[in-house]
């Protein structure tokens, strides 16, 4: 049962909230409402994700990408150089959530066998990998840099906010995602000569 | 209220979650023309990942000094451009090895 979940949910934080609430026997609407809300993210980088397909992407494929997008899929697909193949979304997907559903199924039998140290460790990975993400575009593009400045900031802000740190963080997340994506791309739009699928 | 069962549970947040996800795909049916949004979309990934990380690195770690210390060298090593797997390792051994040398000093 942990595989399958594991295997179709992959929302993380998101899922995590969910069990949650069936441990408490929430009701289904309370069910649906947090699902909602913790995965609004996935909304946005899916609609980000789909600038980013060669525009001879069949819609079967853009559906099944969109399936497949978590933080780290999406992460990896929207730095592909060019448009992104739907092979190499599917591929991540298929090795990542085999471990994924592995790892909860494991999870639920081992009830965590690793010491917290290592852990904490790994649960970094994550985070390098972001950074290996977002780091370089702010080298080429100033403006990106100036939308990591706010979002680090404001980000951290919001943590310790009074009323703001007590909403969810992927509530957070989105949003500042909206609020900073929006300034930024008000303040500074592409130019217009730039076309799709380039950097 | 009878007991609601967990599979029906989870077939549900599977549903929810899948079709968040792939209604963009459903509604945006080719490139945007509209600055803005072409703009928004754009900065979108970069704003959500930073927004991810920080302070959430700190908060992950056992010790905060090992997220502190992860976050500024994970920085460094991507601006040099090292790559997705050697920033993700560098992170990995640097709060591995804070958070086990720092308590025993």
């Amino acid at each position: 049962m942990g595989f399958f979940s594991g295997f179709f949910i992959r929302a993380s934080a998101g899922e995590y909230g969910i069990y949650t609430l069936v441990a408490i026997h929430a009701t289904y609407v309370e069910l649906i409402a947090m699902c909602l809300v913790t995965n609004l993210r996935y909304m946005l980088m899916s609609a980000a994700l789909s600038q980013k397909l060669a525009p001879a992407t069949s819609r079967l494929h853009r559906l099944l990408m969109a399936c497949c997008i978590t933080d780290e899929i999406f992460g990896i697909s929207i730095n592909h150089k060019g448009c992104t193949p739907p092979a190499y979304t599917y591929s991540a997907a298929l090795i990542s959530t085999l471990f994924w559903a592995g790892g909860c199924a494991t999870g639920i039998v081992a009830g965590g066998m690793l010491p917290t140290s290592i852990v904490a460790a790994l649960s970094v990975a994550l985070y390098g990998m972001f950074l290996a993400i977002i780091v370089p575009p702010a080298r080429r593009d100033r403006n990106v840099l100036y939308a990591l400045i706010a979002s680090f900031l404001l980000s951290g802000i919001c943590a310790v906010a009074p009323l703001v740190s007590q909403w969810s963080s992927g509530t957070r997340t989105i949003l500042l995602t909206l609020l900073i994506s929006s300034v930024v791309a008000w303040l500074r739009p592409l130019k217009n000569r730039e076309s799709n699928g380039t950097e | 209220m009878e007991q609601n069962s967990p599979i029906l549970y989870i077939l549900l947040a599977i549903l929810v979650t899948n079709l968040i996800r792939v209604l963009p795909m459903l509604l945006i049916k080719g490139p945007i023309r509209n600055t803005f949004l072409r703009s928004f979309l754009y900065y979108v990934p970069y704003v959500t990942l930073a927004v991810m990380t920080f302070p959430a690195i700190i908060e992950t770690t056992l010790t905060p000094l090992a997220g502190v210390v992860a976050l500024v060298v994970g920085l460094i090593a991507a601006w040099f451009g090292l790559g997705l797997f050697p920033v993700a390792i560098i992170c990995c051994v640097i709060v591995y090895l804070i958070d086990t040398l720092l308590p025993m000093l």
